[in-house]
């Protein structure tokens, strides 16, 4: 069943449907029944010679549309882990995951790779774009894997790239532009291909508080739209903006809370802007 | 589509690395430009071999009277007179595979002109005798049927004989005495040069046979028949037809042997082409290890860019490339390399060959085959060499690349 999903990309166009349906209802924590994400028991072991390290000792989550998550944890903690096999780059040793109603544990590499294509997009701490490539290029990396015409290509990462405030550099080289913008860049690649989810890994890691939060303000604008992000973060600063707390430590999940007033991104941009007003006069 | 646009992204990604991309490739170019080069000088070889050995005449049979192979009594060949200008006659006008037919017979005599003296070999042949073997008459002319039939005392001079009997003047149109015989000069004989044995060939008179048999000669006896076949592929049906006709015009019933031997030298010849075949095919694979050496040198810089850009196959598969996906990529893009490699190394080697033929003197044969060899060779080179790399590439955990610094 889930293979013949995989197999015809019109499979994905039902989920697309239901999400647009579910726009009117409210968004994030919500009593929403769409299940976006369902993880039951998630184990992760790791063979380090003759010692077995746990990575993930039984994690269970589940996740709905439309939610702003923040994962926090110390290092060692299995985060990371975590995000991998929420990403489809790696496997778990036990437990399920079910991605969009497929249950993705099963699958193989390239079917995996078929998942990150068509329903996630990553964000990465050092934001992973290919030097000497211009932006319109990057962003159109993932349409490449997936045989989309030339033309739609085109059309879809310029539309991606004014989502996020690039419209005007589309031609510019990573290396003419500045971290916050590599960052856009980046978020502009994770959106091309409408993907179910957006993980962002330490997205904020490189770059200073100013341009932090305007990448921030990035996300809750997506997530406004209906986009469903799943942050990593070790800055709690940063994890205010989002909507949903979860802490790992020890491989399991130590507390999973609503944020029931997350910082608006906008309007911290505009105190800052203000107060940079004033140290010029 | 697809194709096209993976050809464009392999071809940017070597452009990027202009210089090593162009290394890379001359180890292919060089290897392809030998190849064809080699190749070109050894059919060239091959060719000038072949024309010499029909100079010589390869499609040229030789007739002689009597057997090698006669039962109890071995008479040595040629020493029977069973050969008759009648049987040179009805080769000619019955054997379908035959081109030419003279009959040849041999004095040995002092040649007299002036005051010069000369001892030479004189050939009494008839009027095909030099279409068969080949020749031409530099100056005058060469005898005529007419001549034949009247066995008239004419002759033409090798250029050895007309050198030392003529040094100063023109020989044609004077008379010679050969065995007290005088024998006018219709012509003289373009030079032939040494033949394969290392004998003069211009150290001969050639005269009509008939008046050879009839006036020069204390054996009259035609010691051969020289036929040519209508084309080195006829031979042995022409070697077939005479042997039919021949034993049929002797009357020569199933249980006995042959009163003739019939000789041929499309043996050598097949000896002298296998030999310079020989030395084409050693001369490709020698330049063939040096397009060996340009496929390692792709295998070696390929490997270089999967970990060079190991971080960019984690950034594609995290975007969802495929191993396969990733593999295609490497594996045209160490096509690419090789065809272009390709592609110049054949115009390197139509070029290095018609310097060397031009320099050198060497004729130099470019082949439509051994152009697609060597370019077919080229793109197996690169898929072969690329494969490694490529797979390796492919193989790669997304994680481990994407962390890869």
């Amino acid at each position: 069943m889930s293979t013949n999903i995989l197999s015809l990309p019109s499979g994905i166009m039902p989920d697309a449907a239901e999400a647009a349906g579910n726009e009117n209802l409210s968004p994030g924590y919500a009593p929403v029944t769409h299940n976006l994400i369902k993880i039951d028991n998630l184990e992760k072991t790791y063979a380090m010679g003759d010692v077995e390290v746990h990575a993930l000792r039984g994690v269970s989550l589940n996740v709905i549309c439309k939610e702003f998550v923040a994962i926090m944890g110390a290092s060692g903690s299995g985060k990371s882990t975590f995000m991998n096999i929420l990403g489809c780059l790696d496997k778990p040793t036990n437990g399920t995951y079910i991605l969009d109603n497929i249950n993705v544990g099963s699958f193989s590499r390239d079917e995996l790779a078929l998942i990150r294509n068509r329903k996630i997009g990553f964000v990465f701490q050092g934001f992973n774009l290919l030097s000497r490539t211009t932006a319109l290029e990057n962003v159109e990396l993932p349409l490449f894997y997936n045989s989309t015409s030339t033309k739609l290509r085109k059309e879809k990462s310029i539309e991606a790239l004014k989502k996020v405030g690039l419209g005007e550099r589309i031609y510019h080289y990573p290396n003419q532009l500045s971290g916050g913008q590599q960052q856009r860049v980046a978020i502009a690649r994770a959106l091309v291909n409408d993907p179910s989810i957006v993980l962002a890994d330490e997205p904020t890691g490189n770059l200073d508080s100013k341009t932090s939060i305007e990448v921030m303000e990035i996300f809750q604008k997506l997530n406004d739209q209906g986009i469903t992000i799943i942050l990593v973060t070790h800055e709690p600063d940063i994890a205010l903006f989002a909507k949903r707390h979860i802490v790992f430590r020890d491989g399991k999940i130590k507390s999973d809370k609503i944020n029931e007033v997350p910082n608006k991104a906008s309007e911290e941009l505009k105190t800052i802007s203000s107060i940079e007003d004033e140290a010029e006069v | 589509m697809k194709e096209l646009n993976i050809f464009l992204a392999a071809f940017r990604a070597l452009q990027r690395n202009k210089l090593r991309s162009f290394l890379t490739m001359l180890g292919i170019i060089i290897g392809v430009g030998a190849v064809i080069t080699m190749l070109a000088i050894g059919q060239g070889a091959e060719y000038s071999v072949k024309e010499q050995i029909a100079s010589l005449g390869t499609n040229v049979l030789i007739i002689f009277p009597g057997s090698q192979l006669q039962g109890g009594l071995r008479v040595g060949a040629g020493s029977m007179t069973t050969l008759t200008q009648e049987d040179a006659q009805a080769i000619q006008t019955e054997c379908p595979a035959v081109a030419y037919v003279s009959p040849d017979t041999r004095a040995n005599g002092q040649v007299i002109a002036g005051n010069l003296n000369w001892a030479t070999g004189i050939e009494g042949v008839g009027t095909d005798y030099l279409q068969i073997r080949q020749w031409d008459i530099q100056s005058g002319n060469f005898f005529t049927d007419q001549d034949v039939k009247a066995a008239a005392k004419v002759c033409v001079l090798g250029t050895t004989v007309a050198d030392n009997l003529f040094p100063d003047s023109n020989p044609v149109g004077q008379t010679i005495r050969i065995t007290n015989v005088p024998v006018k000069i219709t012509g003289v004989l373009v030079q032939k040069g040494q033949n394969a044995m290392g004998q003069d060939q211009d150290d001969i008179i050639l005269a009509p046979y008939t008046t050879v048999l009839d006036r020069l000669s204390r054996f009259p006896y035609l010691r051969e028949i020289i036929v040519s076949a209508t084309s080195s592929n006829d031979i042995d049906l022409a070697q077939k037809q005479i042997t039919d006709l021949l034993r049929m015009r002797h009357k020569i019933n199933s249980f006995n042997d042959d009163d003739f031997t019939i000789r041929n030298q499309s043996d050598l010849a097949s000896a002298a082409t296998s030999t310079s075949q020989i030395l084409t095919i050693l001369l490709a694979s020698i330049a063939s290890v040096s397009l060996l050496v340009g496929g390692i040198g792709i295998m070696n810089i390929m490997l270089v860019s999967v970990t060079e850009r190991t971080r960019e196959i984690g950034i594609r598969m995290s975007v969802g490339a495929r191993g396969k996906d990733i593999l295609t990529q490497f594996l045209i893009e160490a096509l690419v390399l090789s065809l272009l490699g390709g592609v110049t190394g054949i115009i390197f080697g139509v070029a290095g060959s018609s310097i060397i033929s031009s320099f050198a003197g060497w004729p130099t044969f470019i082949t439509a085959f051994s152009i697609v060899l060597s370019f077919g060779f080229s793109i197996l080179v690169g898929l072969f060499f690329g494969f490694y790399p490529a797979r390796k590439a492919s193989m790669l955990n997304p994680i481990d690349a994407l962390r890869y610094e």
